[in-house]
């Protein structure tokens, strides 16, 4: 399962990567919103998965008696979840608004806080 | 069945019995009275007026807890607070030591001065827009990735203070601040993903996520840890949001985008703040990686100084110069990452605190020169010298000081870190500081010379000028003060910061204090 999981990981990554380095904002988000999740089933497959005991050591043992799987990092992830989440509600909504303000979604067309032709300082006076 | 009713269990070596003495609260002091006072101001949105007398007075709080909370770790060693009873390495531990508490002295008494000068320049749509609230947050969060002793929790503080300084970013009127905004928002996402994605890896590889006790447990690592790659991964997210050469983009096409204040914060502090968690991740975790990867730091290093201030020479608005002079000194910080010893660190750490007051300072310049002179661009600015001599005498003061020459504040980390790379037999990274020091020079040299020095017939009738306010020259002098005091009697400030890398390089009282019974 963990081997599953990791081949899924490595997939999300390679395809959250190829849609960041699109110069539309769409594709960007969309990318933005893999990569999040990549990052929360890595962390979660980190953590082992196959079992369904709960992770609490029984009175009068030192260990617990089968594998558990650790609940770190998945109390880790719901936080990295919300976070992401946030992050991408605040990203579509400033898209759409670059959209009203530029224009555009083409991130090379955004040029107004650097524009192309950028003025050289004066070489004297 | 009750706690107590377990035969065998020591109680007190896993969870805290003892309430924390009340002289400990001091060490979340700094993070909670922000939280607190932007809270209220989000409770007063409607009452705008309030908002900018609220905010100073919380930051005021906010400096004077983190005033405390320095001299304490001075005198009696790091401070260290467990949340929630469980100890560490399970509870989360907030711990400051000298570095942090160093770090965050600075950037509280930068935050206070930056919210004094923002009353009068914060009008009230951009008070209902939220401002204060967001400057709050974000200092909140700035002071909790400082405090922190959980690499999880660093993370948490971080995307506080990334979200919150979305919302001053994107605060304003003109369409550029939404371009901006795109390209921060989009960038400094990525680079906190991967700083999820190295601190995932690394609870996968050592199962906790405790400084202090990483600290051991990395020292005790077999051969068979990825530690390197782990090294790398979060020298790549850091060194994003340090805004290290290959990865700094984001910086020049966003910070000269909003409101001056927000620049001026935004400059002062952030990247300080990428900087001091590779000090905090490399140098105190992870320190025989830190060596193996010197050499690619100290190339980053050149880089960014070098090709930061050549960008910062081609640069005609003021503001976006002053970006990429901010990007070449987090190279001179980065060199002192990368000799890594007492005195290249000592350097680094003295140079982040220069930094944050001098780069804040000449962002609130460059707003006073706009309010002077009428413009950013070095085109049309012109004749301050005759209308404005005590903002040319602080801009002259200034420029010395970001350009590392006496009597300013930037003499002294210069002088460390040259000596440092000197005594490592690296004379080219000696090189490098000395000439982006020089150029440095220049840049600003031609800024003095185009808009203080070139006289201009004036148009404008006498009424029309506007006067700079009393309180902004207060702000900037408040700014130049310690700048001016770190370069005529540098002792104090460098035996701070000696102390700070001291810790770092050898953090046993650090992890003697998150574990005082002994590491596990």
């Amino acid at each position: 399962m963990e081997v599953a999981l990791s081949v899924v990981v490595g997939a999300f990554f390679a395809v959250a990567i190829y849609l960041m380095l699109s110069r539309h904002m769409v594709r960007m988000l969309l990318g933005i919103a893999l990569f999040g999740n990549a990052v929360n089933l890595l962390i979660f497959t980190a953590g082992r998965i196959a079992s369904e005991e709960a992770p609490i050591i029984p009175a009068g043992m030192d260990a617990p008696p089968g594998p558990i799987a650790n609940p770190l990092p998945q109390a880790l992830i719901l936080t990295a979840i919300v976070i992401s989440f946030s992050f991408f509600a605040f990203l579509l909504v400033l898209a759409y608004r670059a959209y009203q303000d530029l224009g555009t979604d083409e991130t090379d067309r955004m040029r107004l806080a650097e524009p192309v032709a950028d003025k050289l300082p004066p070489m004297g006076y | 069945m009750s706690l107590a009713a377990l035969p065998g269990t020591d109680l007190a070596s896993a969870i805290v019995i003892t309430p924390t003495p009340l002289a400990d609260w001091l060490v979340i002091a700094p993070v909670v009275v922000p939280l607190l006072t932007g809270a209220l101001l989000l409770t007063l949105r409607h009452r705008t007026a309030l908002h900018g007398a609220v905010a100073v007075a919380g930051l005021a709080a906010t400096a004077l807890c983190a005033l405390l909370l320095f001299v304490r770790v001075s005198e009696s060693g790091p401070v260290v607070m467990t949340m929630g009873r469980w100890l560490p390495p399970f509870g989360i531990a907030f711990a400051a030591d000298a570095l942090g508490a160093l770090f965050a002295l600075v950037a509280a008494g930068v935050g206070l001065i930056a919210a004094l000068y923002s009353l009068r320049d914060i009008g009230t749509a951009d008070r209902r827009y939220g401002f204060y609230p967001f400057l709050m947050l974000m200092m909140a969060g700035v002071d909790g990735a400082l405090l922190t002793g959980d690499v999880f929790n660093l993370y948490v503080w971080f995307e506080v203070f990334v979200i919150s300084s979305f919302g001053l970013l994107v605060v304003g009127d003109d369409a550029a601040r939404i371009d901006g905004a795109v390209k921060y928002a989009v960038l400094n996402l990525v680079a906190t993903t991967l700083f999820l994605i190295a601190t995932g890896y690394l609870y996968g590889v050592f199962g906790t996520l405790n400084m202090a006790d990483l600290h051991s447990r990395v020292a005790a690592a077999g051969p068979e840890a990825p530690v390197s790659t782990l090294a790398a991964l979060y020298l790549a997210a850091f060194g994003m949001k340090a805004a290290a050469f290959p990865v700094n983009f984001w910086l020049p096409a966003s910070y000269h985008t909003p409101r001056i204040v927000t620049s001026a914060l935004f400059g002062g502090l952030l990247t300080k703040v990428g900087i001091y968690a590779l000090l905090r991740v490399l140098v105190m975790i992870m320190p025989a990686e830190r060596l193996a990867l010197s050499s690619v730091i100290a190339a980053i290093a050149v880089a960014t100084m070098l090709i930061g201030i050549a960008c910062a020479l081609a640069q005609n608005d003021v503001r976006r110069m002053l970006g990429f002079v901010l990007i070449s000194g987090i190279g001179v910080m980065l060199a002192g990452l990368a000799l890594g010893n007492a005195a290249g660190l000592a350097g680094a750490i003295l140079y982040g605190v220069h930094s944050m007051l001098v780069t804040t300072a000449l962002y609130l310049l460059a707003g006073m020169m706009r309010a002077a002179g009428g413009s950013y661009s070095l085109d049309t600015l012109s004749g301050l010298y005759d209308r404005a001599p005590l903002l040319a005498a602080s801009a002259l003061l200034l420029a010395f000081a970001i350009a590392g020459l006496p009597p300013g504040s930037g003499l002294w980390p210069k002088v460390m870190l040259v000596k440092a790379s000197l005594d490592a037999g690296a004379g080219w990274l000696a090189a490098a500081i000395l000439i982006s020091g020089l150029l440095t020079t220049i840049a600003f040299g031609r800024v003095f010379l185009l808009a203080f020095w070139r006289g201009v017939a004036e148009t404008r009738p006498a009424h029309q000028r506007r006067r700079t306010s009393r309180l902004a020259f207060v702000c900037l002098g408040a700014l130049l003060l310690p700048s001016l005091a770190i370069g005529l009697y540098p002792d104090p400030f460098v035996a701070a910061a000696t102390n700070a890398a001291n810790g770092l390089l050898d953090p046993a009282h650090y992890v003697g204090a998150v574990f005082p019974g002994g590491a596990r």
